[in-house]
């Protein structure tokens, strides 16, 4: 067998894969002195939702929800996707692990 | 100066359990504290580098590299741990018994040294990258507070370290013929809690999002986020609200490395049994 021929199986489940990541449009979230805006999210309940992290200050920030089930570091001055799942409708609180005095919010799923 | 070494702790609290359990699991392999050592000094380069190239590592794959890079450095452990296990499985009864009666260590088992220096690096990697960037955060905005940050900091890294000893020395309370079985079942746990947490990366990347309702809520009980919660949920993968793929993956990482460590066993037992010939 070729390697071309060989070459079409990681080929197809890379396509079969990126199917996999439908969702709606990112909501976007900035994080400023430490600070989520909005620190109130509302998304709807039963898909997954994309939150784009943007990180104005010059810290890293670690997004941390265990509700949520994510961890994501996101530099100072850089930007990141946060990815959730379908939730069921509820509350999910969520913070910036580094500065879990100021950085506080909550995803609304309804 | 509080806020910094619970941080600077609650991150190094997991790195430190796992240095501890390696090291008694490798209790009368010789050789194992330089392995250890390899592991953390290679552990804390890498954080540094990680840290480093957050940016340029989180854009890759679509803005999912951090979760796969988690993820897959999360399976390599988990892959170490089994061959640990399995290879303990065959090997743990004569260290015990060289062990209790030289008192020396045996000199086999470089292989599997080998396999746990790289879950201690991981380990390391993994929770020092995230400490760099929270020092360097801390250490970049200027201001008086700094060096006591700092110091905490500092002191969190310690108590971390106390926390290896603690996980060691106690492990060590344990019989020598009861220690292997004692951490092989410690490490199983851990590899399965690990392997968990390795497809919650993986989904938060968008992928293998099958199975992703809550099962149940414990949190009322123990909440994962506290100290106690941590702990358990590095040791054996507590999670207070866990979906169906994790409990599936998890329970699936047990199966597999207990049914490979009855295989080892059978194995070599079979393989004692043929050459007495009549």
């Amino acid at each position: 067998m070729s390697f071309g021929r060989l070459s079409i199986i990681p080929a197809a489940l890379l396509i079969t894969l990126a199917g996999c990541g439908n969702e709606s449009p990112a909501i976007p979230v900035t994080l400023k002195d430490h600070r989520f805006m909005p620190a109130e999210i509302h998304v709807p309940a039963n898909q997954p939702v994309l939150l784009s992290l943007a990180n104005e200050d010059a810290a890293a920030e670690e997004f941390d929800s265990t509700s949520l089930k994510v961890e994501k570091v996101v530099p100072g001055h850089d930007k990141g996707n946060v990815r959730i799942r379908p939730l069921a409708p509820g509350r999910y609180p969520f913070m910036g692990e580094y500065h879990a005095e100021t950085a506080q919010g909550v995803v609304i799923a309804e | 100066m509080l806020a910094a070494l619970l941080i600077v702790f609650r991150e190094v609290i997991e790195a430190g359990l796992i240095v501890g359990i390696v090291l008694a699991a490798t209790k009368g392999v010789s050789g194992r504290g330089r392995w250890v050592r390899y592991g953390i000094i290679t552990g804390i380069a890498g954080a540094a580098v990680v840290a480093a190239f957050a940016g340029q590592l989180a854009s890759l794959f679509n803005g999912s590299g951090q979760e796969f890079f988690n993820a897959g450095i999360l399976m390599l452990a988990v892959g170490m741990l089994t061959w640990h296990n399995v290879w303990m499985a065959g090997h743990g009864r004569e260290i015990a018994r060289h062990m209790k009666s030289v008192g020396t260590a045996v000199s086999t088992g470089e292989r599997s040294l080998a396999a746990l220096a790289v879950v201690v690096g991981v380990a390391v990697l993994r929770e020092g990258s995230e400490v760099v960037l929270f020092l360097y955060g801390i250490a970049s905005q200027g201001g008086t507070s700094n060096a006591a940050m700092l110091a905490g900091g500092a002191l969190g890294l310690l108590a971390g370290a106390g926390m290896s000893a603690l996980m060691y020395y106690g492990l060590l309370a344990i019989p020598p013929g009861k220690l292997f079985s004692a951490t092989s079942g410690l490490i199983t746990l851990l590899a399965a809690g690990m392997a968990a947490q390795a497809i919650l990366f993986v989904q938060q990347a968008g992928y293998f999002e099958v199975l992703t309702r809550t099962l149940w809520n414990t949190s009322w009980l123990l909440s994962q986020d506290s100290i106690a919660g941590r702990l358990l949920h590095t040791l054996v993968g507590y999670s207070d609200q866990p979906n169906g793929a994790q409990l599936l993956v998890y329970l699936v990482t047990i199966t597999i490395i207990v049914g490979l460590m009855r295989w080892e066993r059978g194995r070599r037992r079979r393989a004692k049994a043929i050459p007495v010939p009549a």
